[in-house]
Formats: structure tokens, C-alpha cells, sequence
């Protein structure tokens, strides 16, 4: 339903802008999705490379990296998850506001890395605790890696609708495997 | 007049703070703003090194220790590939070890950069870390060209190095050195370094005096900055150190008491110029010859015994107490990382009296830990 | 410069002539053996010894040795003003490896204990807080002996993946 279907007046076609209600909505949020600071080791060091002025992720809307979960929607876990910091990323998750996401960076958040086979204080991947949208693989990953998992976040809430905010349909579940997979 | 009623406040500094450099966790016990005593918990990034290390061969652990500081990863290879070679006893050649001196130097520059800047940052400064990420993206791009990552390098192995440094790296590497010093130093030291709201947040805080300094093991500019002249490549010199002529830079109280956290900034700053100095003479007598000794590169088994061997890193001395039984795989690999015994010392400097909640974060920032190497 | 190793190791055995059970001085690395109920008096001694003063403990570390039914426990001491360092070793019982603290002589020992207690089970007598540093506060077991076998599960989040 373009403006040269409603009316050919050239006033109409070039000042009024139609579409849904969702569509702008998410424009607006994807531009400016605010991460939270979660630097856990190595990987931190990436994002905040990310953040210097060489790799700027301000230029797409991440200017703010706010300290405090209840003002971001994105949760960059950054960093190998231990077994004694598992129950305060929980926390953290849930401490934040509906809708959010979370970015696994780095190969130890990804089934866990290097420490899978002898590390026994290492958490096989941050989707045992949370639930993960995108997966960034490297060790550590570029910042122009991190920054087309920002874009692949972005996209995921252009195609959201503005009547399932809390995201009951659109978010992937916490992995529960029941037995040692065979390798 | 009604009495004010006041009590004693259990606060913590959690695991997830912006200026923890990391994840850890400090209880503190404050009467307002004063603190009154505080504990540390470490362990949150254990990552099970020692373990991992007994169960992969030689060359499968030196990822590994890169791994641990992650932000001057060329000292921790150096230090294990070294601890190994004494065991050996296997001799480098001689480009192999100018090559090394070169990337450990710079990744001390690299390192000492992100001090700065984040340093910075935790008392408020915004700018100069986005200046000292600029100059750091000059050395890690150098980095890049060498081997390849970014990060966490691999570089140095038993035996030498994995990759030459070609005429066109050490070109980039003298260029790098040419902008860097003495203008981009200048250009920090009006930024941050004698910046009035950073000296009233920096000087006459955290005074480490020098005997419970060492008592507690601390090393490296932390304990440099409270005057003592120890610095690892002057008093033990492995490999070529002793070729080179570099000043070890001291505290002296410029700006309040030795030993507060300006003086341990101001020494990180000063060894960059150091760091400077040692590379350029590097570059200058470099040889040209054989970068690795190739048959230890496929493998290596060293006969039985134990060494401990220690390397100064950009924190303090970083160690390495190896036990070998003859067989493909170690026995036991400690490692000793610089900012376990660093950062101990926060709970002595806290609980004299006289630091407020907002004086503890310029002390973590000065001591400059990587948890990676405390929990290891 | 300071003292030749073979010199130390003369030093200490002069004081302590019965206790030292060992010595090996054509290892790489020097070291000497000590029976480990002298360990604190050895402490005190190296310390503040006017030839020694061993001010600067680098290290202290466990290691395992289940052939041998034992566990020895390195302690590393630098000195800053000699220049010269040594390595003192004490083996205990594996079954129940226990010895003196050295916290009160040099301050680092202070967490190095407790992350030798965590790792192998140590236990060391006299320490005013010895509970885990580097595992979880509940974790079961001693991560670093050799037949030490991983946890499947830790608190609901599986551990064995492969």
C-alpha cells in the first residue's frame, strides 16, 4: 500500500511515510541496543577494542555499555563461565528487563573452548545457564566478528512483533543435554 | 537534638563491576564512606591450567599460557618456553632470541597502554583510553602481520620462534617507534599524568610500604613504585638481557608519599620509553640466521628433573616450576602468576583507616591485576 | 651477586644438621629436603639470617606423587637484596599430608597455602583461614591429584559434556 496506490498528489508521496506500527518500533530499537559490561577474560579485551575508537560499535547505536543489567538489552558474555561465576551470570540474566538477548563470544562460551576435555571448573558453554541468540566462534573473535553478531541481534528484533515483547515465541531455550554426548 | 543513628554497612563489590578489571569480588565493611576492612574472593575465572597442563604435551600446553595474562601473552610463552629449554638445556638460536626480546618488549609497551587507559577510565578520564586503544591497534596490527593473531599468540615455543620477522615487520616496527617516542609520550603525560583532579585522586593514596611490599610477594612496577630497584631482566638476566642498556624506573614520591598509586602509574609510563630503547638497540644488532631449532619444534622430551625459572612480565615476575618424568607429557606445571600475590595486598591497604569506597577503586586499577593469572 | 647454592645449602645444615634429609646440588635446579616439622624454624631462620635474608617467597606448590604413596610440598624463596635464591621441599603422607604454616613469616604464604589446600589437600596447621580460594566454596574433592575423576553434574548444570 505505496502512496502512488492512495493518491498521485507529489505532496503526499514525499512527506508521508506508511507502515506498520512493528516495523517502526523495531527500527527505532535495533539502532540502540545498549550491551551490558560483562567482561569475563580474554574476550573483554576484544569488546572493549570494539568500543575504542578504531572498531567504534557507537556508530550503530551501542554507545552506552551500561554497568547495571536494569538498563541494557544485550548481555555480551565475553569470556570463559566458571562453575563459581555461573550462579551470578543467572542472576544477572534474570536481573534484566524483558525483551533481551545475549551474544556468546568466543570459543569458551561455545561448548568450552580449549577447557572442554580437562577443565573441570569450566562450564561447557554458557547455553547450559542462559539462553543464547547468537554464537561468535574465535579465540578471541575479531571486533568485526562481534560486530556482525550485533547486526545478526539486529535483525532478530526487526522480525519481531510488538505484541509478543516478552519474546514467548521468538526465544531459544537453555541446553539441557541428559547424557555425555560421543564425540 | 535527636542522635543521628549510624551503623557499619557490609558492601560488595561484586563479581560484575565496571572497574574490578575483572571478575572479582571484594566484601567490604564501610562506616559510610570510610571502609573499615575488606576480603577479596578470588577463583571466578579458574580455569583449571595446572590440570590442563599435566594432560597435553609440551607444545599442546603453550596456548595454554597465553591464555592466563592474557594482555602480555609473549612473556608467558617466553617464560614457559624458557623454563623448558633450561631444563633441556637447549640453546636458541641467536635471531630467535633478538626476535624474542622484540615482540616481549612491545607487548610490555602494549600492555602498559591498556593500563593506562583503563586506569584512566576507572577514575573518569574518558579520553585517554580511546587514545591509548589507537596506539595499541598500531602494535596489534604489527602483531597481526608477524603470527597472525591479535590476542593470544602462541608465538614463542621451545626452540625459538614460530614465524620470521621479515624486513618489511622490523621496517613497520621502527616506524612504530619513531611516532611513539618522545611526542605521543608527551602527549599522555599532559592528558593524564599531571592533570590536577588526577593527582588529588592518585597521590598520597594507597601508600605500599616496602617491607610489607615484599612480604607479601608483590613484584613488577607495582613494587617499583614504592622504590625498590628490582627488576628481573637487571638482576637475573635470561637470555640476552644483559646485552642491553635500559634504566629501571623507581617511584620517588614526586607528586605525595613513595609507593601511592601515582608513583605506580608514573612508573608504568616511564618503562614504556624503556621498552622503546631495548627494542631499538634489538633492531639495530639484530643477525640474520636460523629463527627456531627445528627438530624441537616436532616434539620434545627433556630428561627428568625440576626447574623453577622466573621472567620479569609487565606485572612482576612471572614463574614457572616445571616437574618432568622423562616422557612426552609434563608432570606438573605451576605457574606462578604476578597478580595473585599483587593483589593480596588490597585487604592490608584497606584496613589501615584512612580509605574511602571511591580510594579502592584507584587502588585495584594501580595494581594493575589480570585475573586471568590469578586464578589461572 | 650472592652465595653459590652449595654455600646455602652449607649455611642451612649447619643450623638445622639433623633435619635436612637430602640434598641435591647437580640438579639444575639446586634443592634441599627437610623433614617437615622444622619447616617454621627453617622460615624464621632463612628470613633473618644476616648471610641468607630470604625476604621474598615466590612460590609454593604441591605436587602428587601417588607411586610413591607421597606429596611434596616447594617452597621458592628469593632474596632482593642478595640476589640469590633457594628451593626447601618437605614430602608428606598422602593419606594425611599435613606440616606448619609459614604465613606469619612471610605474608604470601598466606593465600599459596590455601590454594594448596584447595588444589591437593593440604593441610596446613596453624593457618588462621584455611577454606578454598580458587574452586567453588562446596566443591568436593582435590582437583589436582592425579586420580582425581571430574564431576558429571555441579549443581544441575551438567559438567561431562563429552
Amino acid at each position: 500500500m505505496s502512496p502512488e496506490n492512495l493518491t498521485p498528489d507529489p505532496l503526499v508521496k514525499n512527506l508521508v511515510f506508511m507502515n506498520s506500527v512493528d516495523y517502526l518500533v523495531n527500527l527505532t530499537r535495533s539502532n540502540s541496543v545498549w550491551p551490558l559490561t560483562f567482561g569475563l577474560a580474554c574476550c573483554a579485551i576484544e569488546m572493549m577494542a570494539t568500543g575504542a575508537s578504531k572498531y567504534d560499535i557507537a556508530r550503530f547505536g551501542s554507545e552506552a555499555f551500561r554497568a547495571t543489567p536494569r538498563q541494557a538489552d544485550l548481555m555480551i558474555v565475553a569470556g570463559t563461565v566458571t562453575h563459581k561465576m555461573a550462579p551470578r551470570v543467572k542472576r544477572l540474566y534474570d536481573q534484566m528487563p524483558e525483551p533481551k538477548y545475549v551474544i556468546a563470544m568466543g570459543g569458551c562460551v561455545i561448548r568450552g573452548g580449549p577447557y572442554v576435555k580437562y577443565g573441570y571448573h569450566v562450564v561447557k558453554g554458557v547455553d547450559l545457564v542462559v539462553p543464547v541468540d547468537v554464537y561468535v566462534p574465535g579465540c578471541p573473535p575479531r571486533p568485526e566478528a562481534l560486530l556482525e553478531a550485533l547486526f545478526k541481534v539486529q535483525k532478530l528484533m526487526r522480525r519481531e512483533k510488538i505484541l509478543d515483547r516478552t519474546r514467548k515465541t521468538t526465544k531459544p531455550e537453555v541446553y539441557r543435554p541428559a547424557a555425555p554426548q560421543a564425540v | 537534638m535527636p542522635e543521628v543513628k549510624t551503623e557499619e554497612m557490609l558492601l560488595n563489590m561484586g563479581p560484575q563491576h565496571p572497574s574490578t578489571h575483572g571478575v572479582f569480588r571484594v566484601v567490604i565493611r564501610t562506616d559510610g564512606e570510610m571502609v573499615l576492612e575488606s576480603e577479596s574472593h578470588i577463583g571466578y575465572l579458574h580455569r583449571c591450567f595446572e590440570k590442563v597442563a599435566e594432560n597435553n604435551n609440551y607444545l599442546q600446553v603453550v596456548p595454554y599460557t597465553d591464555r592466563m595474562d592474557y594482555l602480555c601473552a609473549m612473556a608467558n610463552n617466553l617464560g614457559y618456553a624458557q623454563t623448558v629449554e633450561k631444563l633441556m638445556k637447549l640453546q636458541v638460536p641467536e635471531r630467535a632470541e633478538y626476535i624474542r626480546v622484540i615482540v616481549t618488549e612491545l607487548n610490555r609497551i602494549a600492555s602498559h597502554l591498556m593500563a593506562f587507559g583503563t586506569y584512566g577510565m576507572d577514575l573518569g578520564a574518558m579520553t585517554p583510553f580511546l587514545y591509548a586503544f589507537r596506539d595499541r591497534e598500531m602494535l596489534l596490527k604489527i602483531f597481526e602481520k608477524l603470527c597472525g593473531q591479535r590476542l593470544n599468540y602462541s608465538y614463542i615455543r621451545v626452540g625459538g620462534v614460530t614465524f620470521d620477522m621479515t624486513d618489511e615487520i622490523l621496517a613497520d616496527i621502527e616506524r612504530f617507534c619513531e611516532y611513539f617516542e618522545p611526542d605521543i609520550l608527551k602527549e599522555y603525560n599532559d592528558l593524564l599524568s599531571y592533570n590536577g583532579i588526577f593527582i588529588s585522586r592518585a597521590a598520597n593514596v594507597g601508600v605500599l610500604p616496602v617491607d610489607l611490599a615484599i612480604s607479601y610477594g608483590v613484584t613488577g612496577p607495582s613494587l617499583r613504585g614504592s622504590g625498590v630497584a628490582r627488576d628481573l631482566r637487571k638482576d637475573e638476566p635470561s637470555s640476552i638481557y644483559d646485552r642491553f642498556d635500559f634504566d629501571v624506573m623507581v617511584g620517588s614520591g614526586e607528586m605525595g608519599t613513595v609507593g601511592d598509586c601515582w608513583d605506580r602509574y608514573m612508573v608504568r609510563v616511564r618503562e614504556m620509553t624503556e621498552s622503546v630503547k631495548i627494542v631499538r638497540q634489538a633492531i639495530r644488532d639484530i643477525p640474520s640466521g636460523p629463527f627456531c631449532d627445528k627438530k624441537a619444534f616436532r616434539g620434545v622430551k627433556p630428561p627428568k628433573g625440576e626447574v623453577y625459572h622466573k621472567i620479569e612480565g609487565a606485572r612482576g615476575e612471572v614463574g614457572f616450576y616445571l616437574v618432568s618424568d622423562g616422557t612426552v607429557k609434563p608432570y606438573r606445571v605451576k605457574a606462578r602468576g604476578p597478580s595473585f600475590c599483587n593483589i593480596s595486598v588490597l585487604d592490608a591497604l584497606t584496613s589501615k583507616g584512612d580509605c574511602m569506597v571511591a580510594d579502592m577503586v584507584a587502588i585495584i586499577g594501580s595494581l594493575d591485576i589480570v585475573m586471568g593469572e590469578v586464578d589461572r | 651477586m650472592g652465595l653459590e647454592s652449595a654455600q646455602i645449602h652449607q649455611i642451612v645444615k649447619e643450623k638445622f644438621a639433623d633435619s635436612v634429609l637430602e640434598e641435591a646440588a647437580d640438579a639444575v635446579d639446586p634443592f634441599i629436603v627437610v623433614k617437615p616439622g622444622v619447616i617454621e624454624d627453617l622460615a624464621y631462620f632463612c628470613r633473618d639470617d644476616t648471610r641468607l635474608e630470604f625476604d621474598l617467597l615466590s612460590c609454593i606448590s604441591g605436587v602428587d606423587y601417588p607411586e610413591r604413596n607421597v606429596i611434596e610440598v616447594i617452597y621458592c624463596l628469593d632474596s632482593t637484596p642478595n640476589k640469590h635464591w633457594l628451593i626447601v621441599k618437605v614430602v608428606l603422607p598422602r593419606d594425611n599430608p599435613r606440616v606448619r604454616t609459614v604465613e606469619n613469616v612471610w605474608r604470601t604464604a598466606d593465600w599459596h597455602e590455601r590454594e594448596t589446600y584447595d588444589l591437593l589437600g593440604v593441610t596446613f596447621e596453624g593457618h588462621h583461614n584455611l577454606i578454598r580460594i580458587l574452586c567453588a566454596e562446596d566443591w568436593v574433592g582435590y582437583p589436582l591429584r592425579r586420580d582425581y575423576v571430574m564431576p558429571e553434574t555441579y549443581r544441575g548444570i551438567r559438567n561431562v559434556v563429552y
